[in-house]
C-alpha cells in the first residue's frame, strides 16, 4: 500500500480494503476487522453482535441530522443488517477545546432522540478533550451490542435473487456535498439518517426465509455494496436506471458537482438480496412503514456477468459500477 | 433510436475521434459504446485537460507550495494527479494546504476571506473554462485582492486538432467535436477540418439522445463524404459562439505556445496571462527552480491522446498503473480514457 | 471536457443569477452573458452561465425524448443526466 495514509484511505473503496487487508488484519490479526458491519459472539447459551464505528463528518449539523444521530444510527443499523436486535450503545467523545457547549448539547439531545427511536439505551461513556487543532470540533466513537434471537443462517445467492433498496439513495451523501458546495435547496433535500431495526425486524418477522443479504450502504454507497457482494461469485447483480429510487434534488446536486450517487452515502436505509418471488411483497410491506416508504427493487441476480455489478442504461447499453476507488470530489470535467 | 446506431451498415470500417474527454466518458457511462455497430471504433482524442497537461505544470505548482508556503485552489479533477515526484494528495497529507473549489470565484472568496494566507488557483482547462478563470482575475484586480494569483495551464482545442492532423499517424475519418467548448468559440473555429482536411464534423451535446443522434449523422456523412461541420448541439452552441465570453478571455489572457502531453509544443495552442494581469501571475510572482520533470518510460499516455493506441495497448494498463497507483493522468483523471476503460471497460 | 448542466434562472441580483435544476438552487455568475432574464434556461459550467439554452431547439429535443422513452416504455426518469 502507499507509504503514507492518504483521505482516499478513509473513503470506504479500494484503497480502505488495501488497508484493511494489508495492514490491519496483518497485524491485528484476521478477526481483528469483520468483513461484515458486525461480529458474532457467543455468550453463553446465546449469540450477540458485537460492533463499533468512529464517526467525523463537517459539518457536525446538517439538515436530518447532527454527528449524534449519525452516531447512534450507524451502529444501530450495524446491529440490524446482522438480524440482531441492538439493545446497548457506548459513547466516546473526543472534543476540540473551544466546543460551544450550546453545540454539544445540541448534539447530545439528537443522540438522545436517535436512541429513543431505536428503542437502544446507551449506558457508558467517555469523554476527552484535545487541544485546538487536534481535533475538528467533536469526533464520536459508538460501540453497541445486539442480541441475536433468530437463526440467521447464510442462505446462497443465486441467479433471479432481486436486490432491494429501502428508499431514495444517495440522500446523505448528496446533502453533504451539496452543504460543503453552497448549493441551497428549495425543497429540502435533507440527511436520510434513521435506525432501521424496527423495519428490518418487520421484514425477517414476515419473511424469515426469505432474506439472504442484507447491507446498509453507508460510506462507498449502494456501488461498493453490490461490488462486495459479488466480487469473486459466478453471478453478477444489474440495476435497472430507470428503476432507482433518485430525488430530483439528488439527481441535481449529483449532476451539478459530477459525482455519482450510488457511491453516496446512505445513513438511513438498508439494502436487502432476497428471493425473487418474495421481492413484491417485501417491497410492499416495507412501503407500509415509514422507513420503508419508497423502497424498490432495484435490480437483478443474473449469471450472465458472474462477479460484475453493472447499471441497464435507457439506451439498451450497459456499464460497469466499478469498485469505488477513492473519494469522490467535486469535478469540473 | 439506440436500434438506429446498432443497425447501421458500414461499408468499411471507420474510426471516429472525440476530442472531447467528457464524450469519452459519456459515450461509456450511457451505455451508447454498447450499441455501436460492427467496425465502428472511436479514438480518443486530447481533450482532457487535466491528461494533456504536461508533469512540469503540476511540479511547478507543487515546488511553489513547497518553497513560498502558498495556499492551492484547483479543481477536484487535478488532486489524484501524479506529478512527476509527487501528487496534489500526496502533498496534502505531508502538510500543503490544499482547497478543492467548484469556480475559480470559490477560490477568489477563499483568498478574500483569507488575507493574510496567499492563494494559488490552477488555472487549467479549456475555451470553456478559461472565461471562468479570466472573470476571477479581473474580480481580483477590481476588488484589489492581491493575495490571489493564477498559475496558468490554459489550453485551445483546435490547434491541437490540427496538430494531430498535421501528424497524420493514425487515421481518423470523421469527429465529434466538444460541445461545450463550441459553445464559446462557435462552430467556425472548426471549419478548417472539414474544408482543408477532408474531414466530416458533428459538434454534439452529451445527453445519450446527443450521442446517438450525432453519431449516426457523422457515420453518414462519412459515407456521403459530405466534409462539412454540422452543429448537433444547435440548443446550446451557436455558430458564432459566446462572443463577450471570448472577449473577456481574450482581455485578460493572450495566446502563446504549450507544451502538449504526448504532442509536444503547439504554437498559439497555450494562454497566458496579458501584461497588464501580471501581478496575478504565480509564475512571476514566485520564482521557483522545479526539479527536471521526470516520466515512466512505459507510460502511453502521449500516444493514447495521439490517437495512436487505446488504453489497453499500453504494456502498463491495469498492472503498474491503476487509477489507485496512476502513472499517467488518463488513468486517474475522471474523464482520463484509460480511466473510463478500467472503469467502464471490463463489459 | 466541460461538465455543464442546464438551470433555470430565478432572480438576477447584479453579475450574479439564482438558478435552479431540479430543486437545487445555486447563486451563478453572468458576466459570460449579460442579457440573460428571468425564466431563461442556461447552461452552467465553474459557476458560471457559459450560454442560454435556445428553447425553441431544447423543446424539439424534450419531443424526441419523450418519443424515445415513450418507445422504450418507461418515463426515463433516472436516465436523463443532462449534460456533462
Amino acid at each position: 500500500m502507499a507509504d503514507r495514509i492518504l483521505s482516499g484511505h478513509g473513503s470506504g473503496g479500494k484503497l480502505m480494503n488495501e488497508m484493511i487487508g494489508g495492514l490491519i488484519r496483518r497485524v491485528l490479526g484476521p478477526e481483528s476487522v469483520q468483513l461484515d458491519d458486525s461480529a458474532v459472539l457467543s455468550v453463553g447459551a446465546g449469540k450477540i453482535a458485537f460492533t463499533t464505528d468512529t464517526f467525523t463528518i463537517t459539518p457536525i449539523e446538517f439538515p436530518g441530522g447532527t454527528i449524534g444521530s449519525l452516531a447512534v444510527n450507524g451502529t444501530v443499523n450495524d446491529l440490524a443488517v446482522m438480524g440482531a436486535r441492538p439493545l446497548y450503545l457506548s459513547c466516546a467523545l473526543i472534543l476540540e477545546e473551544g466546543l460551544e457547549t450550546a453545540v454539544l448539547e445540541r448534539i447530545l439531545i439528537s443522540m438522545r432522540g436517535a436512541a429513543d427511536r431505536a428503542g437502544v439505551s446507551i449506558v457508558t461513556g467517555d469523554t476527552k478533550v484535545v487541544e485546538r487543532g487536534k481535533a475538528d470540533k467533536i469526533f464520536i466513537n459508538t460501540a453497541g451490542i445486539g442480541i441475536l434471537e433468530r437463526a440467521v443462517q447464510r442462505r446462497p445467492i443465486v441467479p433471479g435473487d432481486a436486490v432491494i433498496i429501502s428508499g431514495f439513495i444517495g440522500d446523505h451523501g448528496i446533502a453533504i456535498m451539496a452543504l460543503r458546495n453552497d448549493l441551497s435547496f428549495s425543497r429540502g433535500l435533507v440527511s436520510d439518517c434513521a435506525p432501521m431495526n424496527r423495519l428490518v425486524d418487520k421484514v425477517l418477522a414476515a419473511f424469515p426465509e426469505s432474506v439472504k443479504f442484507m447491507r446498509d450502504p453507508t460510506r462507498g454507497g449502494v456501488a461498493s455494496v453490490l461490488n462486495e457482494i459479488v466480487q469473486g461469485m459466478d453471478f453478477g447483480i444489474g440495476l435497472a436506471e430507470t428503476s432507482l429510487p433518485l430525488r430530483d434534488e439528488v439527481k441535481g446536486v449529483s449532476g451539478m458537482l459530477g459525482i455519482d450517487p450510488l457511491y453516496a452515502a446512505n445513513e438511513g436505509k438498508v439494502l436487502m438480496v432476497v428471493r425473487g418471488e418474495e421481492a413484491g411483497g417485501i417491497v410492499d410491506l416495507m412501503r407500509s412503514h415509514p422507513e420503508g416508504k419508497d423502497a424498490a427493487v432495484i435490480g437483478t441476480v443474473s449469471d450472465t456477468y458472474p462477479g460484475r455489478a453493472y447499471l441497464e442504461t435507457p439506451t439498451g447499453g450497459r456499464r460497469i459500477l466499478p469498485l469505488l476507488i477513492e473519494e469522490q470530489l467535486p469535478r469540473i470535467c | 433510436m439506440a436500434d438506429g446506431l446498432r443497425s447501421l451498415r458500414l461499408e468499411r470500417d471507420l474510426r471516429i475521434m472525440e476530442v472531447c474527454g467528457t464524450h469519452t466518458t459519456e459515450f461509456f457511462r450511457s451505455g451508447v459504446r454498447d450499441v455501436f455497430p460492427e467496425g465502428l471504433s472511436l479514438i480518443d482524442g486530447p481533450g482532457c485537460p487535466v491528461c494533456v497537461t504536461p508533469n512540469d505544470y503540476l511540479d511547478r505548482a507543487i515546488e511553489i507550495a513547497r518553497v513560498h508556503g502558498v495556499t492551492v485552489a484547483t479543481f477536484g479533477d487535478m488532486v489524484k494527479v501524479p506529478s512527476s515526484y509527487s501528487s496534489l494528495a500526496r502533498e496534502k497529507s505531508t502538510g500543503m494546504r490544499l482547497e478543492v473549489v467548484y469556480s475559480p470565484l470559490d477560490a477568489l472568496e477563499f483568498a478574500a476571506v483569507n488575507q493574510d494566507v496567499q492563494v494559488m488557483f490552477l488555472s487549467v482547462g479549456f475555451e470553456t473554462t478559461a472565461p471562468t478563470e479570466a472573470v476571477a482575475v479581473r474580480r481580483a484586480r477590481e476588488r484589489n485582492i492581491l493575495n490571489f494569483s493564477i498559475l496558468c495551464g490554459n489550453k485551445l482545442t483546435p490547434p491541437a486538432v490540427k496538430a494531430l492532423l498535421d501528424a497524420g499517424e493514425t487515421r481518423i475519418d470523421g469527429f465529434i467535436l466538444p460541445g461545450h467548448v463550441s459553445a464559446i468559440i462557435g462552430v467556425e473555429p472548426w471549419r478548417f477540418v472539414a474544408e482543408s482536411y477532408h474531414k466530416p464534423c458533428v459538434v454534439a451535446g452529451f445527453e445519450s439522445y446527443d450521442l446517438i443522434t450525432s453519431t449516426i449523422n457523422l457515420v453518414r456523412m462519412i459515407g456521403e463524404q459530405r466534409n462539412v461541420v454540422e452543429n448537433g448541439y444547435a440548443r446550446v452552441v451557436r455558430d458564432g459562439g459566446n462572443p463577450k465570453a471570448r472577449e473577456i478571455m481574450y482581455d485578460v489572457f493572450e495566446e502563446c505556445e504549450a507544451h502538449w502531453r504526448g504532442i509536444g509544443v503547439i504554437p498559439g495552442s497555450g494562454l497566458a496571462l496579458r501584461d497588464g494581469y501580471a501581478g496575478f501571475d504565480a509564475a512571476r510572482r514566485f520564482p521557483v527552480d522545479p526539479p527536471a520533470p521526470r516520466q515512466h518510460p512505459g507510460c502511453r499516455c502521449g500516444d493514447l491522446l495521439r490517437g495512436l493506441i487505446i488504453p489497453t495497448g499500453c504494456g502498463l494498463f491495469g498492472t503498474a498503473c491503476t487509477p489507485e497507483n496512476a502513472v499517467g493522468p488518463c488513468m486517474v483523471s475522471s474523464e482520463g480514457p484509460c480511466s473510463a476503460y478500467y472503469k467502464y471497460g471490463g463489459m | 471536457m466541460c461538465l455543464a448542466i442546464p438551470m433555470t434562472v430565478k432572480s438576477i441580483e447584479g453579475t450574479r443569477a439564482l438558478a435552479e435544476a431540479y430543486g437545487v438552487e445555486k447563486y451563478v455568475d453572468i458576466a459570460m452573458t449579460p442579457d440573460v432574464v428571468v425564466g431563461d434556461k442556461v447552461i452552467i459550467h465553474a459557476g458560471f452561465v457559459i450560454e442560454k439554452l435556445d428553447p425553441e431547439s431544447a423543446r424539439e429535443i424534450e419531443a424526441a425524448w419523450d418519443e424515445y422513452h415513450r418507445v422504450m416504455n418507461d418515463d426515463g426518469a433516472a436516465g436523463r443526466r443532462n449534460g456533462a
